[in-house]
């Protein structure tokens, strides 16, 4: 029980700090994502973010940060096993899931459903 | 008209008749959508380790399931509506990454399947890849070197 | 030559004005719900009016509402000599694309949500200068359309700033003639562009308000008027943002219109109820209210003097991902039950 508390207040403080920056910097959501991103993979190779994934569970690997994260980690972790060249194939090999998930739901959703006008 | 101010003098002069965003409610909305969003990927984690699936498919599995989510409730035209009230607590997550690939994908099948939907669902994600795999390149690089 | 027409620098004088002769609205369920609903000739239940796309269901409303107002105006189209119309879209593609269907010789406009008092400058000149007897003046503004031209996808789970305005789905259409009973257009003043230097594009009201101003003392400057010779002031879609900048910056050039003041924009919706935030705005805004609310109110004698001030922000979505700021106009006609009586 205690993961899902720590998913939940980790997960919370980054969406939480995704939100002040919004508020108060007129950030754009794209830009938010971009960053959010760019900060997780950063933050991972300089070997912080690991800790907070080891601590927040889903609540750190599911922000965007999350996503930075895998992405860093894959291609440090490649670099281990492949070399030079596992820069280049590390980070969208751990990350090949989601984003292979996101483009094929993705134009699925579209496929079968239509916008719908704001209420 | 006799009034004349530089961009500066107006933008300090509109400021107070300015409404703000709720700040505290704003940021508590997110917190918590935020944090149920990754509650649920809590637990789809935590049901996939139960059957003994390795780390690194676990993850796999609950970014793409996440990934399902996020664009199954866009289709259902409910994310936008989460969105509203939750802010970033809906954007920030996985969940959100996909809602940006499904919108605009949904949005500009009018435009055709090729450069409508296929061309325009990266709209949004497309400079998070972009940015994401160049860093993830870099710090591969940078370790590589340092490992030396 | 002399100019004699022309007061001062901005403001036209119809020498013999042209007056309303019908005059037409269409707006989508959401305009249909708020406080002017009555007012409004049609109001849509589905925004997509039969079509399989948001651009075209704009287009299809502006063509209906001018056709109605052509109706309701007991003529045919080949009684109109010319339409005067323009929209948001990109090469104001509603109103041509309608102007294709209506056969009627065609003067497309661009000035952003300007365009309903545009139209009404060019038809009255049209007129006044002896090339028509009659012609049709419209415009429209979609929610859907104008959200993918200049905003986000609809399904995108993002948060509106509080000062935000809300595209209204609307169209309105005015036919006007050299003969008829009123109401009548008395003066048009032409608006200059400037630009205060805001660079949000989701914060109309602040950029479009100096426009305003400056067209609102020139009119009354211009024709030695008062703010208390109208009993109605009345901005296309500045919003309650907009709103509450104007009526300071007017007190600031030394006129009070505080008791005569009120915005389309901010009468459209019931924002606390709509969660329209900031209030209505787009070509449409001014268009429905104008042919909507103030000509009814107008044709019952509950107002007789209105001074209405659309106004556009003339961006662009490549502008604005270029970092520019935001240029504004604003036109101003004035109507009237009566000619020849005031200043």
């Amino acid at each position: 029980m205690m993961d899902y508390l720590k998913a939940f207040l980790v997960g919370g403080a980054i969406c939480a700090v995704g939100q002040l920056l919004m508020d108060f910097t007129k950030l754009t959501p794209a830009r938010i994502l971009v960053t959010f991103v760019t900060v997780g993979a950063i933050l991972q190779g300089i070997g912080i973010y690991q800790k907070i994934v080891d601590f927040g569970g889903a609540g750190a690997t599911t922000p965007l940060t999350g996503f930075g994260y895998t992405l860093a980690k894959g291609a440090i972790k490649e670099v281990k096993e492949a070399g030079m060249l596992g820069a280049l194939t590390g980070g969208l090999k751990s990350t090949a899931g989601g984003i292979s998930g996101a483009i094929f739901f993705g134009y699925m959703a579209a496929l079968l459903f239509n916008p719908k006008s704001k209420k | 008209m006799k009034t004349k101010m530089s961009s500066k003098q107006y933008e300090q002069y509109i400021k107070n008749k300015m409404p703000k965003p709720a700040y505290l409610k704003n940021c508590v909305a997110a917190f918590i959508v935020g944090g149920l969003i990754c509650d649920v990927a809590q637990l789809i984690s935590n049901t996939a380790k139960s059957y003994g699936y390795n780390q690194e498919a676990v993850s796999s599995i609950t970014a793409a399931s996440m990934v399902f989510l996020g664009a199954f409730l866009t289709g259902l035209g409910i994310y936008d509506r989460i969105g509203k009230f939750a802010g970033a607590g809906s954007i920030v997550p996985i969940t959100g990454f996909a809602n940006s690939i499904v919108s605009p994908a949904m949005e500009f099948k009018r435009e055709g399947f090729v450069f409508g939907v296929g061309a325009k669902m990266f709209i949004l994600a497309g400079p998070v890849l972009v940015y994401g795999v160049s860093v993830s390149i870099l710090i591969g690089t940078i370790y590589y070197i340092l490992g030396k | 030559m002399m100019t004699e027409k022309r007061l001062g620098r901005q403001t036209l004088k119809l020498s013999t004005p042209p007056s309303m002769i019908s005059n037409t609205s269409i707006v989508g369920p959401k305009e249909g719900e708020g406080p002017l609903a009555q007012y409004f000739g049609q109001i849509l239940t589905d925004d997509y009016f039969g079509e399989d796309s948001w651009e075209k269901a704009e287009s299809k409303m502006l063509t209906e509402v001018v056709k109605n107002a052509i109706k309701a105006s007991g003529m045919s189209n080949t009684n109109i000599d010319f339409m005067f119309a323009g929209d948001l879209l990109n090469q104001i593609v509603s109103s041509s694309f309608a102007a294709r269907e209506l056969q009627i010789p065609y003067i497309g406009l661009y000035g952003a949500c300007s365009t309903m008092t545009e139209s009404l400058c060019m038809g009255s000149l049209m007129i006044d200068g002896g090339y028509a007897e009659a012609v049709v003046c419209a415009t429209s503004s979609h929610f859907s359309s104008a959200e993918r031209q200049y905003r986000f996808p609809l399904e995108q789970g993002v948060q509106r700033p509080p000062f935000a305005q809300w595209t209204v789905t609307g169209a309105g259409a005015a036919v006007i003639a050299r003969a008829g009973s009123g109401p009548y257009i008395t003066y048009a003043t032409i608006g200059k562009v400037l630009d205060f230097g805001i660079k949000d594009a989701n914060n109309m009201g602040a950029a479009m308000a100096p426009a305003a101003v400056d067209t609102i003392t020139a009119h009354l400057n211009e024709t030695g008027r008062k703010p208390d010779y109208y009993d109605l002031i009345i901005t296309g879609d500045l919003g309650n943002v907009g709103k509450a900048i104007i009526l300071d910056m007017m007190q600031k050039e030394g006129f009070d219109i505080t008791k005569v003041y009120n915005d389309c924009g901010s009468m459209i919706f019931d924002s606390e109820k709509q969660d329209t935030h900031a209030g209505g705005s787009g070509c449409g805004c001014a268009a429905v209210v104008l042919n909507g609310y103030i000509v009814s109110e107008m044709r019952k004698g509950n107002i007789n003097k209105v001074l209405l001030i659309a106004t556009g922000a003339l961006l662009s979505p490549t502008t604005t991902w270029q970092g520019e700021s935001i240029p504004s106009i604003a036109h101003a006609v004035a109507i009237e039950n009566t000619i020849g009586v005031g200043v």
